[in-house]
């Protein structure tokens, strides 16, 4: 009985406290509520604490304090609850602070619905934040993988000094799957010697700050912050190719979609229609040169989200014109189904064959 | 199970399958003839919720009761509807109550504390041994002791739903069944049900304790 069955937000939390996250501070909201009710429940017990702040914008704000002092912590809300972070966010990314951010999403715009979507892609991967920063973005398909990147997703946040965001659909958030936590591959993390754990008088105060108001000492750190984003676009990227040997339609999609796309693919083998997915599991970087590898037989990408169509953005910039870019995507909380993907596909390839 | 009592509450830790059974007992229920309601009670969990499913009930003549606001899938709101009573008062009904997960779920029944006289009602435990909280005897006693303290409801009967979805196998069932039995002897309350996948039902050991039932999986899209 290695595998537990588990929550997929509760599995996230377990997989922080695994990870050695030692603060927790969030706000509820719909459908991520079982993951803060987990760390209040858990983390204690591991000797960490949890706080559930009087907003989003306290709960960040205390995710910058504990950060800056080089402790492992982590926030985590839905949609419109991460728009009320974005300050923060971008306050941390610019003091160059590790901590792992957790968006379950919900339908938008707005206060929106509980049911799951994807569309805060542009939110994650494009900042609703200020200035010239970037998120590490990972997106899981299922609750094995959203374990694992969670565990991941402290690493490299303390590896690159970076915030990371784990993104996963309301579905990611509230289905249930069985899991086992799996150490991540080891990194070699540098010491948190810049952290604010007192000098005891043997050394000069360590600063934790985003304001610079000299400009040229601004653009310094904006080109140290870039040299490190070129640095994690060369190592960070991850992609999962399937079935695209011989495809004549590559489907791109990640989380869940990719899940109904992949039951669209054999819906279509049926047919004798040959079909692939490329699917972003990082989300930024984003895997641009998995479209590079788009065998000579595809006549047509077809980009599948819960959205009205956010990271087709990306999949256009990826294929680089080289071929035709359709979407098809559900919003507000619907679920696309297998059929609906496979008529989209069949439509692109030019009706019946 | 037309032994079982006319009300029927079906509790368990969230994730044990307490849904997924109430659905296929209430289906079943209808099959043998039974004039049955099922009133969704879940205000713990948003998603994967009996009342999701309400086309379905409808289409076979069975009474489904959410929420009072209406909007079934998206309602984010803890109201129950005053609609719940009607069954549980017109004896001409065997009404199931799926109850959210954990004692926080099971507070709502408290509400309903005048309709359970002893001998009048069953509730029934789902077990799964693979949901952290439920895996031993221990654990598993101290959390339905919260359920029926929560509740003030005494459960009567256990069901093993010990699953890992799809990948379900007989030995899954049986590594719960010992849970079952385990909970079942400290307790004294029988086994009722050993619910699993047709697939597995059918090779589960004939002289199992519990009435077998194989279950569909309702709730869980074949995407998924």
């Amino acid at each position: 009985m290695a595998k537990i069955l588990m929550k997929g937000n509760e599995a996230i939390g377990a997989a922080a406290i695994k990870a050695g996250c030692k603060f927790f501070f969030g706000y509820p909201i719909t459908p991520q509520n079982e993951l803060p009710e987990y760390m209040a429940r858990e983390l204690g017990k591991a000797g960490g604490t949890f706080l559930q702040a009087e907003s989003e914008v306290a709960a960040i704000n205390m995710v910058y304090g504990a950060a800056g002092s080089g402790a492992r912590v982590m926030t985590s809300s839905s949609s419109p609850g991460i728009a009320l972070k974005q300050e923060g966010i971008s306050y941390i990314a610019g003091a160059e602070l590790p901590c792992v951010i957790v968006n379950i999403v919900r339908g938008g715009p707005g206060l929106g619905g509980i049911q799951p979507a994807q569309s805060d892609y542009y939110q994650s991967t494009r900042g609703g934040g200020n200035g010239d920063y970037k998120l590490v973005v990972y997106a899981p398909a299922n609750l094995q993988e959203a374990v694992d990147l969670v565990m991941e997703a402290f690493d490299v946040a303390d590896y690159y000094r970076n915030p990371v965001m784990v993104l996963g659909d309301g579905m990611i958030g509230q289905m249930m799957e069985p899991i086992e936590f799996r150490e991540p591959k080891k990194r070699e993390l540098p010491p948190k010697d810049w952290a604010t754990t007192g000098t005891e008088g043997k050394r000069k105060p360590n600063i934790i700050n985003s304001l610079r108001l000299d400009p040229a000492e601004l653009e310094k750190l904006n080109q140290k912050i870039q040299a490190k984003y070129r640095e994690i676009e060369k190592n960070e990227v991850r992609y999962e190719m399937y079935n695209i040997e011989n495809a004549e339609i590559v489907f791109a999609a990640y989380g869940t979609t990719s899940r109904i796309v992949k039951n669209a693919i054999e819906m279509l083998k049926q047919e004798g229609i040959n079909a692939g997915l490329i699917r972003p599991i990082t989300l930024w970087p984003f895997p641009h040169k998995a479209f590079d590898e788009i065998p000579e037989t595809a006549k047509a990408i077809l980009t599948v989200e819960m959205s009205c169509g956010q990271m087709i953005d990306d999949v256009k910039i990826a294929n680089n014109g080289r071929l035709p870019v359709g979407f098809y995507g559900r919003s507000g909380g619907m679920i696309p189904s297998p059929q609906e993907i496979v008529n989209k596909a069949k439509e692109m390839l030019g009706g019946a064959k | 199970m037309l032994n079982d009592k006319r009300i029927k509450i079906i509790i368990g830790h969230y994730g044990s399958g307490k849904t997924e059974f109430a659905v296929n007992y209430t289906l079943k229920l209808a099959e043998l003839g039974k004039k049955v309601a099922i009133a969704d009670l879940d205000i713990v969990n948003p998603y994967f919720r009996s009342r999701e499913k309400e086309a379905m009930f409808k289409a076979k003549g069975i009474k489904i009761i959410g929420s009072s606001i209406g909007s079934n899938i998206g309602a984010d709101l803890p109201a129950l509807s005053a609609d719940v009573l009607g069954p549980l008062q017109d004896e001409s009904y065997d009404v199931v109550l799926d109850v959210g997960g954990d004692a926080i779920g099971a507070r709502v029944l408290a509400r309903y504390h005048n309709y359970f006289k002893e001998g009048s009602y069953d509730m029934f435990c789902v077990l799964n041994a693979y949901r952290p909280g439920t895996q031993n005897v221990e654990d598993t006693i101290e959390h339905i002791k919260g359920i029926e303290g929560q509740s003030r409801a005494k459960v009567t009967g256990l069901i093993n739903n010990t699953h890992l979805l799809r990948d379900t196998s007989v030995e899954d069932v049986l590594e719960g069944q010992k849970l079952a039995k385990g909970v079942s002897e400290k307790l004294n309350i029988p086994i009722k049900y050993v619910s699993t996948l047709e697939k597995v039902a059918r090779l589960l050991p004939e002289d199992i304790e519990g009435e077998v039932f194989p279950i569909k999986m309702y709730m869980r899209e074949d995407w998924m």
